[in-house]
């Protein structure tokens, strides 16, 4: 991005996308921010409120709690699902007749629907009836994720490393054929090692891509909610109520909209900041 | 330093056998000396940059072996040849600095540091690098990154040959003619072998020594600038080089001498009668076509200025020849004479000159 | 290092499909069974779940909606997106950077919050229960996706492509279709890929933005979860063969994703 030249009929070229997202964000968001400040009795009727409700969430021990669950989650999910996916797209062969079956076969976890994800893994870890949760009981683990919290975890985090990764493999495959041949054979006549060419040549390369799955990952397993919710659905007792699934309980069991949208707003905004951060340390070196 | 050597390379693409169509770089036998400078002409597809790769070992050809001295390298991968290839858009590690990237294939090579240090300072001031050794390599301009990629290549000590994929490309044009002088003087420095690829007549006369000519997987002609010029071998050598290219003329051979439309033209004698049914084809370039008073009757349509001469478009039915005259020479209105000075025109049959000489194929 | 490098992915392999198998084992049994024991292979082999798919309209027409807007939306995504991807990653202008990111906030907001206000502004404008509703809708998540992907691999483009082509004499769309296009092969392959798979498996809004005329696969299959008490056998069989349209995708972009370019001949 360093080197554009300035070049204000670009906006023509961006005009398109500009209406169409805008189109479908600006009117919804209006609304939800209209709600946040407002207080309702029924029959439609409300009133203004401010920052009452942002101070209530904000101070409140629940979603805090909440809080705490998603960062733990989505650290996990981060930590473990981006050097794998790497190192899978890495092993991937690029020419040959397995391309394609590794391609659809990386394809697979994410094409299926989420709340079928979710059930799939239901019954695939029920310690009776399912595979998992046979095979782990059956080799002497006590195993129950229906009732042990870190089971529970350890479930859900498998879970969604099974259905996500291949996101990661995915987009760092495509990183890792767009370098041009003319990389790796000057590495070759330079004389460079495997772990060399990698370090300079391929993580180098890949770093916008990486940047992309890493901002991708971070929001969606930020606003995760189908899959944890048809799994576990927030249980055992609290132990996987993730900020989406705690958000939808406040927001059904209660008849204020208020406080719902004021606690989407507050979560959106997290996830904006931090994903802002993510961005400017991840694209630092570009800006010149 | 070595004498590279192509014996009786044919290369295909695919596998299977097709017709003779399929082959992307037909029968042929090169050889270029230790320490020349040579080019690799010809325009896009004509094989040339296959032949490349051949040498430089990225590819490995259908038939024939290549020879790096006496050694047979067909079989070794690009790393064992001992080459250096600088490529068409500029290839550097973005993320290591200018010092670091000439420093590379000598630390990868287990060299010392102190040597490191003086090798790559010495190919810096080759380069006019010096200054930009820390900066970090992603930052430079178009040429400095070309200039790093060179670099890369001459800082190993035993290069066997520098081979260049057309890497003036991405290179203002102002600043071509700066590089381009800069190989020339490198090479006069280095005495390397140096192989360049490119279908732009200028940098190929004026870096190389010796200049091969290709045109669709063919060789058709290898010898130096001046020989190309004066004496092509192949329609198309006389063609592509130069500017404008040479003049053909359909032709006849009756009566043991070539004639245009009917009217007899001197030439080189050709070597043995052309045979019957052959496409014949007089070629001459402009610069040794004159105004006369008697010759060849022609019409003059056109006139340009191209500097220090102009060039002058003169039609006899429907073929056109052109000549340059000098500034300052008249030009007649509307008829004039053409005639050729016959030590410069030959005979071309099915493309091929009639003449003897040396330099082409057969 | 080398030898047990290719264990790797080998395990990770199993690890994907042992799921799918267990998918697919469930498809080909009755809910009774499933919820019942534990048996690696069905007792009782039925092809009863995927007879209903294949047979009931409502299930069918499902997936032929639910193709018909991804397939909109995935062209419409990659087409509108290419040119402003090359403008973000070539030129600069007035609010590009903000407009860049303010791009990518759209998806960071969970769907139920856009729920209602979409099928309040979609009826208003009489799109609701239509193909094209959807279709439309799902741009606000996969356009900005599919530009920031496609920008991140233009940017690995070296800039001297472009300017030796215009050196060249090419116009600008001949330049951008047949050089520049092919060179981020790559990039397209996997954005169009992404833009089908987010669309496909976007339940929320499909399934608000529908009613009788376009309703999509995800209709009926949330439907299955709740109405008869879970029918599992026939929520898996759907789940299965919810994988074919995108296998297929992805096997025609394969060439895309896989293969980079040589840097070669302007």
């Amino acid at each position: 991005m360093s080197d554009r030249t300035p070049n204000q009929k670009a906006w023509w070229l961006v005009l398109p996308v500009v209406v169409l997202v805008a189109f479908n964000a600006v009117v919804p968001l209006m609304t939800v921010v209209n709600y946040s400040v407002q207080e309702t009795f029924g029959d439609n009727v409300f009133f203004f409120e401010g920052v009452k409700w942002f101070r209530e969430v904000l101070h409140s021990e629940r979603f805090r709690l909440s809080l705490q669950r998603q960062l733990l989650f989505t650290g996990l999910v981060l930590a473990i699902q981006l050097p794998l996916g790497v190192a899978i797209a890495l092993a991937m062969p690029r020419k040959g007749p397995w391309v394609s079956v590794n391609l659809v076969l990386m394809a697979m976890p994410l094409l299926i629907p989420w709340n079928v994800v979710g059930a799939m893994w239901n019954i695939l870890a029920l310690p009776d009836i399912g595979l998992l949760g046979h095979t782990l009981n059956h080799l002497g683990f006590d195993y129950n994720y229906t009732r042990q919290p870190v089971a529970a975890w350890a479930t859900l985090v498998a879970m969604d490393v099974w259905h996500w990764t291949s996101l990661v493999v995915l987009l760092a495959y495509a990183g890792l054929s767009a370098i041009p041949d003319a990389y790796y054979q000057a590495a070759r006549i330079d004389g460079a090692s495997g772990w060399a060419v990698f370090r300079f040549i391929q993580l180098p390369k890949m770093k916008r891509v990486l940047t992309i799955a890493v901002l991708l990952r971070f929001m969606d397993s930020f606003n995760i909610y189908t899959e944890p919710i048809v799994l576990t659905g927030g249980g055992p007792g609290n132990a996987t109520t993730l900020l989406s699934i705690d958000l939808v309980k406040v927001a059904l069991g209660q008849f204020d909209l208020g406080p719902a949208a004021a606690m989407s707003l507050v979560y959106f905004l997290i996830i904006l900041l931090l994903s802002w951060v993510f961005y400017t340390t991840m694209t630092k070196g570009e800006v010149q | 330093m070595a004498r590279i050597r192509l014996q009786h390379l044919r290369h295909r693409y695919r596998t299977e056998a097709g017709g003779e169509g399929d082959w992307a770089l037909k029968q042929l036998d090169l050889e270029w000396a230790e320490g020349s400078a040579n080019a690799l002409l010809g325009p896009s597809g004509c094989g040339k940059t296959t032949l490349l790769n051949i040498i430089s070992g990225l590819l490995r050809p259908t038939e024939g072996t290549v020879r790096f001295g006496e050694q047979d390298v067909t079989a070794l991968p690009p790393d064992a040849r001992n080459i250096a290839q600088v490529f068409q858009f500029p290839v550097v590690y973005d993320t290591m600095s200018v010092y670091d990237n000439l420093a590379f294939p000598l630390r990868n090579r287990g060299l010392g540091r102190a040597a490191v240090h003086e090798r790559v300072r010495e190919i810096a001031a080759l380069l006019d690098l010096q200054e930009l050794l820390p900066q970090r390599a992603a930052g430079l301009t178009a040429d400095g990154k070309q200039k790093i990629s060179l670099g890369r290549g001459l800082v190993r000590a035993d290069v066997n040959a520098i081979l260049f994929d057309e890497p003036l490309t991405v290179i203002d044009p102002h600043l071509k003619w700066r590089l381009r002088s800069k190989l020339k003087e490198l090479h006069q420095r280095l005495r390397t072998t140096m192989i360049y690829v490119t279908h732009d007549q200028t940098e190929a006369l004026t870096f190389a020594d010796q200049v091969v000519v290709m045109n669709e997987g063919q060789v058709l002609q290898s010898g130096t600038p001046v020989e190309l010029f004066e004496r092509p071998r192949h329609t198309f050598v006389g063609h592509f080089i130069g500017s404008p290219g040479m003049n053909l003329l359909p032709a006849t051979w009756e009566a043991g001498a070539a004639r245009f439309d009917g009217l007899p033209v001197d030439c080189l004698p050709p070597r043995q009668p052309p045979r019957a049914g052959a496409r014949l084809e007089l070629g001459v370039r402009p610069e040794f076509v004159r105004f006369a008073a008697d010759g060849i009757p022609v019409q003059v349509t056109k006139i340009s200025d191209a500097g220090r001469h102009r060039v002058v478009e003169t039609r006899h039915g429907e073929t056109v020849i052109r000549l340059l005259v000098n500034e300052g020479e008249a030009v007649p209105a509307e008829r004039a004479h053409l005639r050729f000075d016959p030590a410069h025109t030959q005979l071309f049959a099915d493309g091929w000159t009639t003449a003897a000489g040396p330099g082409g194929a057969p | 290092m080398r030898r047990v490098a290719w264990l790797v992915p080998a395990l990770y392999i199993l690890f994907v499909l042992a799921p799918i198998y267990w998918l697919l084992n469930m498809s080909f049994k009755n809910t009774n069974e499933i919820l019942g024991s534990f048996t690696l292979w069905p007792r009782d082999f039925t092809l009863e779940n995927y007879r209903k798919i294949f047979t009931d309209p409502t299930w069918y027409g499902g997936y032929l909606n639910s193709l018909a807007y991804v397939a909109m939306n995935t062209v419409l995504s990659v087409v509108v997106s290419l040119p402003a991807a090359y403008a973000f990653s070539r030129y600069r202008f007035l609010g590009d950077k903000h407009l860049f990111f303010w791009l990518l906030t759209n998806r960071m907001a969970p769907a139920a919050v856009f729920a209602l206000p979409f099928f309040q502004l979609y009826s208003a404008i009489g799109l609701f229960d239509t193909r094209l509703a959807v279709a439309l809708a799902h741009c606000l998540f996969n356009i900005p996706l599919a530009v920031w992907i496609l920008e991140g691999f233009m940017s690995g483009v070296p800039k001297e492509l472009d300017e030796t082509a215009f050196v060249d004499g090419y116009p600008f769309w001949r330049f951008f279709l047949r050089i520049f296009l092919p060179t981020i092969r790559s990039g397209i392959g996997v954005a169009a890929f992404f833009c089908f798979m987010f669309s496909w498996v976007e339940l929320l809004l499909a399934k608000t933005l529908t009613s009788v005329d376009a309703k999509p696969i995800a209709a009926t299959m949330t439907r299955t979860a709740s109405t008869s008490g879970y029918e599992l056998g026939l929520l898996a069989a759907a789940g299965a063969l919810t994988i074919v349209p995108g296998a297929f995708v992805i096997y025609f972009v394969r060439n895309y994703i896989a293969k980079g370019f040589a840097l070669g001949r302007v």
